[in-house]
């Protein structure tokens, strides 16, 4: 066997994927990151999140176009196709414990959105 | 303790569920799970399988909760067969795995259909309806043949037969008794099931015992019966009756029944204490069940037992079934033959409708012990709890299947007389008690009580209940009434409706700063972009409000089931040019969209992607058309007869009353959706008295009907006004939709809405004719406002720039969304299945 040199197998980085301003507050937009699609959120405060835009339960991709607010507390967005809530800042969802959406890290740089993916 | 070793055979509905009852008891620690399936897939709803025809997936019916098998660490072995079991050894080898050893062995093969050995029984185009496999070769065979015939009536046999109906086969069904459902209905029930199945387009033969089946002269079979008749077909499905898988235990040397079934005991443990049998191949007492409540009920008791609760005994099951075979409701419950010694019988026919229920009650008239209904099976659920919990019956039982006149009193039986052992769903054995406390545990929604209690998760037919029940608990607990919007709002939308009003607010943030909390929801947004819509009638896109709205009212369409919206231009009451027609294909055309006539009289193009969406109404705004408001709740159609100027019968112009109000109302929102109709004369072709809104010309003048719903739960409009001149028409309407809109709940249709208005539809009348509050003026006055101010939104949509960006998928690039993929059938799109993007996806790699 070959020793494998020791390099961050993630390939991962950061992508700007549009301004803070073109989104507008309380909902989302999808990027499209390293061929993923990412749903990034603005919620009031100009905070940010991105969760992977598949609806597991309808199998479309549509996270983006869901209806953001908060439940208890949390800040979650609505599947556009069955309404189950999903937590912005875990991708949990919150009917069914067994299922949880892909986050992705998000930050905002000069008023640039910038998603890492 | 050491791990112990579980081996499940069959994973159907019911090994499944032994699967879930048995890991949310024991750990991975504590057990090692092998299965296997001679299917080549997990678990799926078979119940349901028939509703694969009516357009479901292998995926939408599947009951495996998303990674079940990966996070409960279970070794599933699909495709493979069990074929011995050496109890000795304590091991089974199935068709690729030799010797895999069990210290407790579950029996959850089910039961295979039974084909009848006439001579011929297993020619080619001869199938059994049980699995998706036996589903897919019968849709194939389908294409090719024009008539199929389903050998057995029973309720397996009527489930087939709609499923060849589906298929757009001529279909006939062949049953050896008398009458249709011998086994859950009496022979008039029986009858009248066969002549509304017949109504629809089946042929039906009773008494027909097949004789043999031999090459026939116009179709590839012939069947030939005793009574000397003969039917020719080009397939055929038998459906008489099941057997149980019981031959491995045969073999095995456990104890079975005379007549096949796997003997068990109350922990449903087989003859071998170390092997349990649930499900359809399980023989208790001597009986099998052929649903799958009872196996539901087998697999929780074998799992406590494994897990070592012997708290839980099997001691029978209900047999009682609510189906609807081809739209007609049939309930059978309990004694429904009147067996029981002195029993005696209520019966109400109604030939005309098609009705017919029976009562089975005891000699002493105290009780009830069954019941049949066909055609109607509304009283399903609450004679069942009657009988199920022995309450005692009331003093007329006869009001039970009566229908109820005006002005009668609603029957029916209040949850409240249950006793908390009640069983609610019958499906996962879930009591009224369960419900209680799961309510108590802090469940106040519907949902909620779903996944803690799994009621109402199964076939649904128990929803309505489980959400009376909650509704009575909540009032109870003194949560009730309120009827908070959601948990960011303490109010109900009728009060939301005058805080906005009176205060003036023109924001959802204003209002949430004002008497709210927190951010919002998915239900208060839409509720609040609604009623500020009510209120003031400003462009819904505008970005103060365009976060507030449901996917569909965001991007003016209807979302699709694969993320592709629909679009439906407006028909005012149904008419359009030839002209008009013509762009509609042209655009379709050019566009690639699937084209259908919809139920509101107007044509609805789908499949657009959400970047096309500006493009195609650019196209069908210039051609003069406008929103239909299908995605939005407001007004969607007027639906019209051709009237008077057409029609020999037609007594006034229904077409133009009907164009007159939906460009008076288009775009008005509301509570929930509105919908109107107009007829030209009684024959009332235009169903009106279904409508929100319904209007019936006469000699005399317009008859104004109010609150009709087709829909999940019909309700026949209610009379407001007779003989009434235009001008009068137009006020009442306007004062009528302005009282709903003011006082309505959220998604309370106005048929709800009347059902609970104190007073009814009097008082409707007061308010409406006769001006009782002194604010007819106001209300018109309202209307008046929102009708001058109404401006289309697609028009104003693709015409502002700020609006437009909205419509791409991806924020940072043109490309459409690749997960979108549609297929051609009947000469037309349609969304590709998930297993058909599969291949898409292995043919365009190879
Ligand atoms: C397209 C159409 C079916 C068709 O192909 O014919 C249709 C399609 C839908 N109906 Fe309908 N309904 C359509 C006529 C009807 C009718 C018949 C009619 O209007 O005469 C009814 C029964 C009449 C009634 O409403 O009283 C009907 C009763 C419903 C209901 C049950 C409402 C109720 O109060 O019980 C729903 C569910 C809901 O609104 O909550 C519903 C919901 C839906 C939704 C919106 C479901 C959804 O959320 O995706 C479908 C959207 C399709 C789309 O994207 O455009 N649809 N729906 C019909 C569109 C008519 C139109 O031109 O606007
Ligand atoms: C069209 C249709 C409609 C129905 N409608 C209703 C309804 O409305 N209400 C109702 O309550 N019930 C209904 N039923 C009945 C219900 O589907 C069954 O009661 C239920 O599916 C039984 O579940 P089960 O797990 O016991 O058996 P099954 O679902 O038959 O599962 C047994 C599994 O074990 C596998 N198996 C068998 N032998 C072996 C072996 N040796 N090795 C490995 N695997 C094996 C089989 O391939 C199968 O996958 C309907 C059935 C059909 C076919
Ligand atoms: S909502 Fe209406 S259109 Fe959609 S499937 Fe049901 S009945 Fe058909
Ligand atoms: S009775 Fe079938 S789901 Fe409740």
């Amino acid at each position: 066997m070959t020793a494998r040199p020791n390099i961050d197998m993630s390939l991962k980085q950061w992508t700007a994927v549009c301004a803070l301003d073109d989104i507008m507050p309380d909902s989302g937009v999808c990027a499209l990151v390293g061929g993923r699609q990412v749903a990034v959120f603005r919620v009031s405060g100009d905070q940010v999140y991105a969760l992977a835009n598949h609806d597991p339960f309808s199998k479309a991709n549509v996270m983006s176009r869901g209806i953001v607010g908060d439940l208890k507390g949390e800040r979650v967005v609505a599947s556009p196709v069955y309404k189950q809530h999903f937590s912005l800042a875990t991708g949990q969802c919150l009917e069914d414990s067994t299922v949880k959406l892909e986050t992705f890290a998000v930050r905002v740089n000069n008023n640039i959105i910038e998603v890492e993916a | 303790m050491s791990t112990q070793k579980i081996v499940v055979i069959g994973n159907g509905m019911v090994g499944q569920r032994f699967l879930e009852q048995l890991t949310g008891r024991m750990g991975s620690d504590q057990v090692e799970i092998t299965v296997f399936c001679e299917e080549p897939r997990a678990a799926y709803d078979r119940v349901q399988l028939t509703s694969f025809f009516a357009g479901k997936s292998a995926i939408d019916l599947s009951v495996v909760p998303d990674r079940f098998f990966e996070e409960k660490a279970i070794t599933l072995r699909l495709n493979d067969p069990v074929i011995a079991i050496d109890r000795e050894k304590k091991t089974v080898s199935s068709a690729r795995y030799r010797d895999v050893p069990y210290d407790k062995l579950v029996l959850a093969t089910g039961s295979y259909p039974f084909v009848p050995p006439i001579p011929g029984h297993n020619r080619r185009g001869c199938y059994v309806y049980r699995s998706i496999e036996d589903l897919e070769v019968i849709r194939a065979a389908a294409k090719k043949s024009r008539i199929g015939t389903v050998i057995g009536g029973g309720l397996l046999g009527l489930e087939a037969a709609k499923a060849l109906k589906d298929l757009g086969l001529d279909t006939h069904v062949v049953e050896f008794a008398p009458r249709l459902m011998a086994v859950q209905l009496d022979e008039a029930g029986g009858k009248l099931l066969q002549r509304k199945i017949e109504a629809l387009g089946v042929t039906v033969h009773t008494s027909k015992s097949t004789k043999e089946i031999v090459d026939g002269e116009k179709h590839p079979h012939r069947m030939v019966f005793a009574d000397g008749g003969a039917l020719e077909t080009d397939l055929i499905v038998y459906s008489a009756g099941i057997r149980p898988h019981d031959a491995l235990a045969r073999a095995a040397k456990i104890t079975v029944g005379e007549r096949g079934g796997i003997g068990i005991d109350e922990y449903c443990r087989t003859s071998d204490p170390d092997i349990y049998a649930i499900g359809e191949c399980a023989l208790w007492n001597g009986r099998i069940f052929g649903l799958v409540a009872p196996g539901y009920q087998m697999a929780e008791i074998a799992a406590r037992h494994v897990a070592g609760d012997e708290s839980l005994r099997f001691d029978g099951a209900d047999m009682s079934t609510k189906l609807k075979l081809m739209g007609v409701d049939v309930a059978s419950l309990g004694d429904a033959m009147g067996k029981t010694p002195g029993a005696l019988d209520y019966l109400y026919t109604n030939p005309v409708q098609g009705i017919y229920k029976k009562l089975v009650v005891s000699g002493d008239g105290k009780q009830l012990l069954g019941a049949i209904l066909v055609g109607d099976a509304a009283e399903y659920n609450g004679l069942l709890q009657m009988a199920l919990n022995a309450i005692p019956l009331p003093e007329h039982p006869e009001d039970m299947i009566l229908p109820v006149r005006e002005g009668g009193a609603a029957k029916g039986l209040g949850v409240d007389m249950l006793p908390a052992n009640a069983l609610i769903c019958s499906c996962n054995s879930v009591s009224k008690g369960a419900i209680c406390d799961a309510v108590t545990a802090g469940c106040t929604t519907v949902g909620a009580l779903k996944t803690a209690t799994k009621a109402g998760s199964t076939c649904g037919g128990c929803s309505p209940m489980v959400k009376q029940i909650l509704d009575a608990e909540l009032r109870k607990q003194g949560v009730e009434v309120k009827n908070h919007l959601c948990e960011h709002f303490p109010w109900s939308r009728q009060e939301l409706f005058h805080l906005v009003r009176v205060g003036g607010l023109k924001t959802f943030g204003d209002l949430l700063a004002k008497h709210g909390s927190g951010h919002g929801c998915d239900i208060c947004k839409p509720a609040v972009a609604s009623i500020l819509a009510s209120c003031w009638n400003e462009y819904v896109l505008k970005p103060k409000h365009a976060p507030l709205q449901d996917t569909n009212d965001r991007f003016l369409a209807n979302m699709q089931k694969d993320g592709t919206y629909s679009i439906v231009p407006r028909v005012p009451g149904g008419e359009i040019t030839p002209e008009k027609l013509i762009v509609l294909g042209a655009v379709a055309k050019k566009y690639r969209l699937y084209t259908k006539i919809t139920g509101g009289q107007r044509i609805d193009l789908f499949g657009a992607r959400v970047e096309q969406l500006p493009l195609i109404w650019r196209e069908l705004v210039d051609a003069g058309f406008e929103s239909g408001h299908a995605y939005g709740k407001a007004l969607r159609t007027v639906k019209s007869c051709v009237g008077s100027t057409w029609c020999r019968y037609g007594v006034q112009d229904s077409v133009g009353m009907a164009i007159q109000l939906e460009n008076r109302y288009r775009g008005l929102r509301s509570p929930h959706k509105l919908k109107m109709g107009v007829s030209g004369c009684t024959r009332e072709c235009a169903e009106a008295q279904g409508k929100d809104v319904g209007i019936i010309a006469t000699e005399k003048g317009w008859n104004l009907y109010v609150c009709g719903n087709g829909g999940i739960k019909p309700r026949h409009a209610d009379l407001l006004a007779t003989g009434i001149d235009d001008a009068t028409l137009v006020k009442y309407i306007d004062r009528f939709l302005m009282f709903y809109i003011r006082t309505g709940d959220r998604l309370q249709r106005t048929s709800t809405w009347l059902d609970n208005l104190e007073g009814g539809i009097d008082y409707v009348k007061q308010v409406v004719c006769e001006d009782s509050l002194g604010i007819g003026a106001e209300l018109e006055a309202d209307m008046q406002k929102l009708v001058d101010t109404y401006e289309c939104e697609w028009k104003n949509a693709i015409n502002d720039p700020e609006s437009l960006k909205r419509f791409r998928h991806f924020v940072n690039s043109d490309a459409p969304d690749p997960n979108i993929v549609f297929v051609a059938e009947r000469g037309q799109i349609r969304p590709a299945r998930e297993d058909e993007k599969e291949t898409e996806k292995e043919e365009a790699t190879a």
